[in-house]
């Protein structure tokens, strides 16, 4: 195995694309090495991207944020920008692993590891964030739900890696709110992960919405049938009811050792509808 | 199997290592540099017995390459107490009993000063949820966080 | 000596015993100086790793080593054939470190390396080609149980076992006395509930870790973490054919073991490569092999029934346990049906265990083994019987408590014991009485240990300058040099800080058993007050050497000797120090020593009470409020008792609502690690009261109980009825894990 930290992001590209055997990139490495040490994966090239300019910064564009694909949760948690605009992304950053995995553990890494229960992935989808995809043929900006394709797999064609996400900006009046399942109160997987980001007309009507659910299918999706049950409504008791069925509806979980496919079902209603609730305060609505 | 060339400060001293490219920081303190002070319980990121911080910033040792030390300043177990003098938390951590095997002590201990570093008055819910990466399986956590909270008392009050 | 002295223990005013100083290793465990089991090196030092089966269940046709031997960089490769003949008791712990013929479980060791690093070693695993011949298996105690079962082993059964049933039940066991049938009849109401819990691991944070070094001529240096290194000697000794004399073993600070490192596993396989490498091998478990392939405790199946009057007398007991105690016989089944019922004073009970065999790894002992699962089968039924009749959880238990005199479940009689006053403090405390939100719900239950004493031998010397060196040879796990210290100044008459107690090695010290069965404070300390007391002997006799009085006539008082008698007032005392000081004109150095197998150790019980909070609709469940009661006969060092209240209580948490052993289809263990099993973090609990109850231990010269186990016995039950009445649904499966309490509310409507 051969460990390489270039400088530029051409670099990085070229290693990655001139490598004839197993390349991995190395952002947090939160995942990266439990894989290495677990003998499940044996890359023979790792790219360590934490050197190469504006992979560590976090940038205002468009009245949102470009983040670059080494920014650690700590330092998002970090930035009161970020954290003003879209508390729910950053919730579901934050909530990855412990204080220690924090200072490492990347969004870009979150996705590019494709695990369906990701927790920053509902709420990027609910947030429509993009990716900045960096390959060989250039650059090229993708919904972030484009980014897996199931449990491991990604998009991404050989010698492409995520750039930066952004986060794009919001009218007046939305909030945002990611909430997960776990049986401990830190250092699990979700069980399930449900986000939701709205916005409210000055009447407190909901204007727009979108719902995202995590480890609850082979890949984190958007649920538009969430969505369009709280637009046009107060976020009330009956639309929130509706959301919550739409959601279980949307559920295509399995049963393993960190849930049932009945219990996964339930509470993605539960949670998404509780998150609703929480993104209607932030949204200032009641 | 060639070896890279690590030019990093450990608890301030300048230090130069030699190590395989997946071998892990965790593996380079305990085994190049023989500084076993730091703990290996999982490997995986879980319990925190490895913290150290690298450039102030705590992080799991075993989920950092060797390599990716370089130009880095990693502060460990070792560099908690000022020669003979022991940091507050050391010293708490004592008075609390604050350990039993004490195996996971240094990773607590490392953690600890990182959150007081980050917050001079930290309420017990935080104090419980900055360490939540850090498993102990003899206290039940109570003096720990009792030695924690005394610490950053006295250290406000100093 | 006589070795009981009960009258010591009413008057005593105690100096140093029952204070709080700090432990004598604690600087070097805050500041990273300690070494534990994985922090030793020897030059020229191999590293060791052992290729584990995939297969839960497989008959291994055959090995080929020679391609991971031709690797450059090996230097030796052990498989079964690489041990001998050993004794009959030792054959399963051999066939357990290493398979011989069937691989048992997932995780089962069948081969190992010695080499010049880990990524040398971990190439020479790959190369090593296993021919296996999979088996079905069976993972689950009650399936293992049934007829037509996948049989682990043809004969390991014994007579206790009736005919017709299943080869892998193995042991049967049968406590009792008088009539259940007749109690039942008498009972105003009669439940009966059928329980299951899932295997825990005792979680350790160090994992196994050793460094062995075996030269040419057979002389053996052992380093291990290991609560026992006399019984690493002489089990290592006798698998690999060695005199005992011939293996030196030191056991390094140990980093948590709660009875997971009372047994053997990468031990003799480190020495048989060190032998045939002709270097020092060094051998640390991942976690993922600790949890694959170091002992968890058994997982449980468990039926109760008892009967009880409305005014709440418990008419008759009865239960069924049986447990697996993974491939091997030896599931503590047999102190499961020996403790279920002693907290309680009963006419009529009946226990039956059986011990049964699964493919999963052998158990070793964890905190109080077997007890916890039986506890919270019995007390949950308790706990229902006392709401069908609306009385007070712990009146009905005061009413029916065991005490002095009573005639135990599992057959002798109690002498005094501390039930009574533990059941009383809890009633009296204000956590009993304070107030319950919605989704709120309180639980109690009782929990008892037996408590052991055991081989123990220390020497004490005392130093020309007065100062005292101790060695005791029980591995410290949690702060007992700090209390052998104390009971040493306390008998001596000296500054605490005079004394130095090391954990001597078994070339330096007579065999100890291992730091288990809560016995370190009791039977170490008994040892160590004996030790004193042997030294103080001899320090007057020094005394009236040099005064030219009789023997008889000196005393020792406040850390000196002093004439008593006739000649009292007419010599200056003479301290130990002054005594030390000219001890090579007196006859030369001044030790005490002990040698004894410790009786006595006198029972333990506790109450715990918790309150939680139950989320109906994801079945989440927050721990509110948590107080241990516990006796503890004589506290030594309030703090590390109160320590083992608080581990023990959270430990029960973690069991009774996340940990589990969980196994795939395929019969692998699906969970080997912190991040799925999940022992409980910091965020996760709240502060953990505890109150400690002195009623001394008869067996002790100051009254002291062994502590460490009785504090994992009542939680998982605690909890249960805690979380039962929250979610206003009896839970009768651990651990309580969110889909299970919220399939269980949604099932009852």
């Amino acid at each position: 195995m051969r460990y390489e930290a270039p400088r530029t992001l051409d670099q990085a590209v070229e290693l990655l694309s001139a490598e004839s055997g197993l390349a991995r990139v190395l952002a947090g490495g939160t995942d990266l090495l439990v894989q290495l040490r677990s003998e499940r994966i044996e890359p023979d090239l790792i790219v360590d991207i934490k050197r190469i300019d504006g992979m560590r910064s976090i940038t205002a564009e468009r009245g949102g944020f470009r983040i670059g694909a080494a920014v650690s949760g700590a330092e998002l948690g970090e930035h009161d920008g970020v954290v003003a605009l879209w508390p729910g992304v950053v919730e579901a950053a934050n909530l990855i692993g412990s204080t220690q995995i924090q200072g490492r553990a990347t969004m870009v890494g979150n996705l590019c590891n494709a695990s369906p229960a990701a927790d920053t992935v509902p709420a990027l989808i609910a947030a429509d964030a993009t990716a900045a995809v960096v390959g060989p043929n250039g650059r090229r900006e993708i919904p972030v739900a484009d980014v897996a394709t199931g449990p491991g797999q990604t998009s991404l064609a050989k010698g492409e890696i995520i750039e930066s996400l952004f986060l794009p900006s919001r009218p007046e009046r939305s909030g945002d709110a990611y909430l997960r399942f776990i049986p401990r109160t830190e250092m699990d997987i979700a069980v399930v992960g449900a986000a939701v980001s709205l916005t409210l007309d000055e009447a407190g009507r909901c204007s727009a919405a979108r719902v995202g659910l995590g480890a609850v299918a082979p890949r984190a999706a958007l649920v538009p049938d969430a969505a369009a049950a709280l637009v046009g409504t107060t976020v009330d008791e009956a639309a929130l009811e509706q959301m919550g069925a739409a959601c279980s509806a949307a559920c295509q979980p399995i049963n393993d050792k960190r849930g049932t496919i009945e219990y996964r079902i339930d509470v993605a209603a539960v949670l998404a509808k509780r998150a609703a609730a929480i993104a209607v305060k932030r949204a200032g609505g009641e | 199997m060639s070896q890279i060339h690590v030019s990093t400060k450990i608890n301030g001293d300048a230090t130069e290592f030699l190590c395989e490219p997946e071998e892990t920081l965790l593996d380079v303190l305990r085994d190049r540099l023989g500084m076993t002070g730091t703990k290996e319980g999982c490997g995986t990121g879980d319990c925190g017995a490895c913290s150290v911080t690298i450039d102030g910033r705590l992080v799991c040792s075993c989920l950092v390459l060797g390599a990716e030390a370089e130009g880095a300043e990693v502060g460990t177990i070792e560099g908690v107490a000022d020669g003979e003098a022991l940091h507050p938390l050391q010293k708490k951590f004592l008075e609390h009993a604050a350990l039993q095997c004490g195996v996971c002590t240094p990773g607590f201990l490392v953690a600890a000063k990182s959150l007081l570093e980050h917050n001079s008055d930290p309420s017990e819910e935080e104090v419980r949820y900055w360490l939540a990466g850090n498993l102990c399986r003899c206290t039940g956590y109570d003096k720990i966080v009792r030695a924690v909270l005394d610490t950053a008392q006295e250290m406000r009050s100093a | 000596m006589p070795l009981d002295e009960q009258k010591d223990i009413e008057v005593r005013d105690f100096r140093i015993v029952g204070k709080r100083p700090l432990r004598p290793d604690g600087i070097d465990k805050v500041t990273g100086r300690a070494r534990f089991g994985a922090d030793m090196t020897a030059p020229g030092m191999l590293v060791g790793r052992v290729l584990r089966s995939p297969h839960a269940h497989a008959r291994i046709r055959g090995i080929d080593a020679s391609k991971a031997e031709a690797l450059p960089g090996v230097k030796a490769v052990v498989t079964s054939t690489d041990f001998g003949e050993v004794d009959e008791d030792l054959v399963d712990i051999l066939h357990n470190c290493m398979a011989h013929g069937k691989a048992l479980y997932d995780g089962h060791a069948v081969a190992a390396v010695a080499a010049i690093s880990q990524s040398v070693a971990r190439q020479a695993l790959k190369l090593i080609e296993v021919d296996y011949e999979v088996l079905p298996h069976v993972t689950d105690v009650d399936a293992a149980m049934q007829a037509d079962a996948p049989v682990l082993h043809e004969a390991a059964a014994d007579e206790s076992v009736p005919d017709g049933m299943s080869k892998n039940v193995v042991r049967r066991y049968e406590f009792g006395h008088g009539d259940v049938e007749k109690g039942f009849a008498a009972a105003d109401k009669v439940i009966e509930r059928s329980f299951k819990t899932e295997a825990a691991h005792q979680g350790y944070i160090e994992p196994h870790a050793c460094l062995a070094s075996m030269g040419p001529d057979g002389q053996a240096d052992l380093w291990v973490c290991t609560q026992g290194h006399y019984m690493v000697r002489n089990t290592c000794a006798g698998l690999l054919g060695m005199d005992a004399s011939m293996l030196r073993v030191t056991a390094s600070e140990i980093g948590g073991g709660f009875g997971g490192k009372t047994t053997v596993f990468i031990e003799p396989v480190a020495l048989a490569l060190s032998r045939k490498a002709g270097r020092p091998v060094k051998m640390t478990m991942s976690r993922e092999e600790v949890f694959r392939a170091s002992g968890p405790t058994s997982s449980a199946s468990i039926d109760v029934k008892i009967g009880m009057t409305s005014e709440g007398k418990i008419t008759a007991g009865w239960s069924e346990l049986r447990y697996q105690g993974g491939a091997f016989v030896g599931s503590p089944v047999e102190f499961g049906a020996m403790s279920a019922f002693a907290a309680y004073d009963l006419e009529n009970v009946q226990t039956i265990g059986w011990d049964v065999v699964a493919n999963r790894p052998k158990q070793a002992a964890y905190r109080a083994p077997g007890a916890p699962m039986a506890a919270f089968a019995v007390e949950s039924v308790v706990d229902e019987l006392c709401k069908a009749f609306d009385l007070d959880p712990l009146q009905v238990r005061l009413k029916n408590a065991s005490s002095e005199g009573s005639k135990a479940s599992y057959g002798p009689t109690f002498s005094k014991i501390g039930l009574p006053a533990v059941l009383s403090a809890a009633k009296d405390h204000a956590h009993y009485s304070a107030p319950l939100g919605p989704n709120q719900g309180r639980g109690v239950a009782v929990g008892f240990w037996f408590n052991f004493g055991g081989e123990t031998c220390v020497s004490l010397n005392i130093n020309v300058d007065g100062t005292v060196g101790l060695s005791v040879g029980t591995p410290d796990i949690g702060g007992s040099r700090a209390s052998m210290c104390q009971m040493a100044a306390e008998e001596l008459g000296i500054p605490y800080e005079k004394i130095r107690t090391i954990v001597a090695d078994t070339a330096s010290l007579g065999y100890n058993d291992v730091t288990d069965g809560s016995r370190v404070t009791f039977a170490s300390g008994l040892a160590t007050i004996h030790a004193a007391r042997d030294a103080i002997q001899k320090l007057c006799g020094r005394a009236a050497q040099i005064w030219g009085i009789d023997e008889d006539a000196v005393i020792w008082e406040d850390g000196c000797a002093k004439p008593a008698g006739e000649n009292a007032g007419s010599f200056e005392p003479l301290s130990l120090a002054e005594i030390a000081a000219t001890a090579a004109n007196t006859g030369g150095p001044i030790a005490g020593h002990t040698e004894v197998n410790a009786d006595g150790a006198g029972q333990s019980f506790a109450v715990h009470l918790v309150d939680s909070e139950v989320d109906p609709e994801t079945g989440a469940v927050k721990i509110l409020r948590y107080t241990v009661f516990q006796d503890a006969g004589k506290a030594v060092h309030p703090s590390y008792v109160e320590g083992q209240f608080q581990g023990g209580a959270v430990q029960g948490i973690g069991w009774a609502l996340n940990e589990e052993y969980i196994y795939g289809e395929d019969g692998r263990l699906q969970n080997p690690g912190f991040l799925d099993y999940r022992v409980p973090v910091a965020s996760d609990l709240p502060m953990i009261d505890t109150v400690i109850v002195e009623v001394p231990n008869p067996g002790h010269p100051y009254g002291v109980r062994g502590v460490g186990e009785t504090s994992i016995v009542p939680p998982l039950a605690a909890i249960a009825n805690s979380v039962s009445a929250a979610a206003g649904v009896r839970l009768t499966h651990l651990p309580m894990s969110p889909p299970r309490i919220q399939k269980a509310i949604k099932d009852a409507g």
